[in-house]
């Protein structure tokens, strides 16, 4: 049961029963525009806020890898670099 | 499914104070949304009290995929917890809401012997089993780790209780027959990732698991038909394991004859071998780390939050909740000098092996001050809570023994 990323956006917004989402707002800085239009295809990004701060620089640098690797995340890698640094900066522990 | 917002309580949110170095909740906030202080910083100023459609405000972590706990008030003292207040979790965003009419679970595998389609009526049209069970997420309590990892930062309310009423897996398997090499069974539930690489979310137990008479095809939660966000039309209910496999909104049941290898087997869900009492599923089991399967031993105070303020001179009474994987609960015991001396709490009503027990004591006249209290439950088979955490890289089984500060005032 899969669908793409294209026709999921649409009905992501189409489907009635989703969490009426409220807009995290991520700490401003270098990279929260590939932050944002990256990561939050899949998750809403409190995921970010509640895994801070506690995972180091390390830690941020492999769940950016996980959710490529593992995930199938389709980042491009200078998005994927940017938004390590900007995880490692703001919300690093 | 009602498709309006029931309503939402906003206690705190992204923009709530993240003023400074840190993230600093409001004090009266936290109060409000009685987070452990031991959670994150981070997970304190993401959770917010939130109502999904159909269900109370509950504790927000992630809005999308949804996943949401229980306030410790609502998760039932009495030994049930109530639908609209049941926990909420999903792995991966795409959740459609079933159509009960068209909806059809397939039967069927490399370990059947033939296939079926079977519809709500179907299901229904067969012999009908009820079990009250605790379904709790592996990794409830992850978000009190120490040190932290990487997840879902649950505090104490990722499960609940409930009388699930369905088929029998087992009856629903003989609908189409299992040949001699069928080894596990695996589910699929209706939900899809939002990329086509993403693993959906599939999950495998033993052929003996799927055969125990108390393993359901569960369409009914405490007399009323699942919520959507339980499950709705159909679940796996698997009395004493967590809630990995207790799969959501199931269209496909297929018996194989080699190890499932998807990603939430082979990959996730799994612990260290030897280092938790718990039952090894054999064949998925590796040199390393073997899937999770029964819950650990455990209780919660489910009256009192942690720096509750109670009445100097007076003695305080308690109550909470214990549970185990299915042998059942012995005994709670409760102290409340800091683990000094223990006395045991009275049981309440057994709702069956798989439920949560009730308990409750009272506490001696309480002095003006602090006043540290904690509860242990054993089970039958002589299973004590833990007195130190068992460290693992998932973050799961956290069933240390728990600890709350009363104010007496």
């Amino acid at each position: 049961m899969r669908t793409i990323l294209a026709a999921l956006a649409a009905a992501l917004l189409a489907t009635a029963a989703l969490a009426e989402e409220q807009e995290i707002k991520l700490k401003a800085g270098p990279g929260l525009d590939k932050v944002e239009a990256n990561c939050n295809a899949c998750h809403s990004l409190d995921y970010i806020q509640m895994n801070s701060p506690f995972l180091n620089a390390a830690q941020w640098e492999a769940a950016v890898k996980k959710m490529i690797g593992a995930f199938g995340a389709p980042i491009k890698e200078e998005d994927a670099k940017a938004i390590t640094e900007y995880l490692k900066a703001n919300y690093g522990g | 499914m009602t498709m309006t917002r029931r309503g939402m309580l906003k206690a705190a949110g992204a923009g709530a104070a993240l003023a400074g170095s840190g993230y600093a909740i409001p004090k009266a906030l936290a109060d409000a949304l009685k987070l452990p202080a031991a959670l994150s910083e981070g997970t304190r100023a993401a959770a917010v009290l939130d109502a999904l459609p159909g269900k109370k405000p509950l504790i927000k972590l992630s809005y999308r995929p949804p996943n949401y706990e229980t306030p410790i008030e609502l998760l039932g003292g009495n030994g049930i917890t109530p639908n609209d207040a049941f926990f909420v979790r999903y792995h991966i965003a795409d959740i459609p809401e079933v159509d009960a009419k068209t909806w059809k679970v397939k039967v069927g595998g490399d370990g059947a012997n033939g296939t079926a389609e079977l519809s709500l009526a179907d299901l229904k049209r067969m012999p009908a089993h009820e079990v009250t069970a605790v379904c709790q997420c592996s990794g409830n309590r992850r978000g009190l780790f120490s040190p932290h990892v990487a997840g879902v930062e649950w505090g104490y309310g990722a499960m609940g209780c409930a009388r699930w009423r369905g088929a029998r897996l087992k009856d629903v398997l003989n609908k189409v027959g299992l040949k001699q090499e069928a080894i596990e069974i695996v589910f699929d539930g209706a939900d899809n990732a939002i990329v086509q690489k993403t693993p959906d979310f599939v999950k495998s137990i033993p052929l003996a698991k799927a055969l125990d008479e108390n393993t359901l095809l569960a369409y009914e939660m405490n007399g009323a038909p699942l919520p959507h966000w339980n499950g709705f039309p159909a679940r796996i209910v698997l009395p004493g394991w967590t809630g990995t496999y207790w799969v959501k909104h199931v269209i496909s049941i297929n018996a194989v004859t080699k190890p499932f290898d998807g990603f939430w087997m082979k990959v996730a869900y799994r612990i260290p071998v030897n280092k938790f009492p718990t039952e090894l599923f054999k064949t998925q089991t590796t040199d390393v780390n073997t899937p999770i399967t029964e819950m650990v031993v455990n209780s919660l105070i489910t009256s009192h939050a942690d720096g509750a303020q109670v009445k100097a001179g007076s003695a305080a009474t308690l109550s909470g909740i214990a549970w185990d994987a299915g042998d059942g609960i012995a005994k709670v015991e409760a102290s409340s000098d800091g683990g000094a001396s223990w006395k045991p709490a009275t049981l309440g009503p057994d709702l069956g092996r798989f439920a949560f027990r009730p308990f409750s004591f009272t506490t001696p006249p309480l002095a003006a001050g602090a006043h540290k209290v904690s509860v242990r439950a054993e089970n039958k088979k002589g299973q004590k809570q833990v007195t130190e955490l068992i460290l693992n890289p998932a973050g799961y089984h956290h069933n240390v023994v728990q600890t709350l500060t009363l104010n007496a005032a």
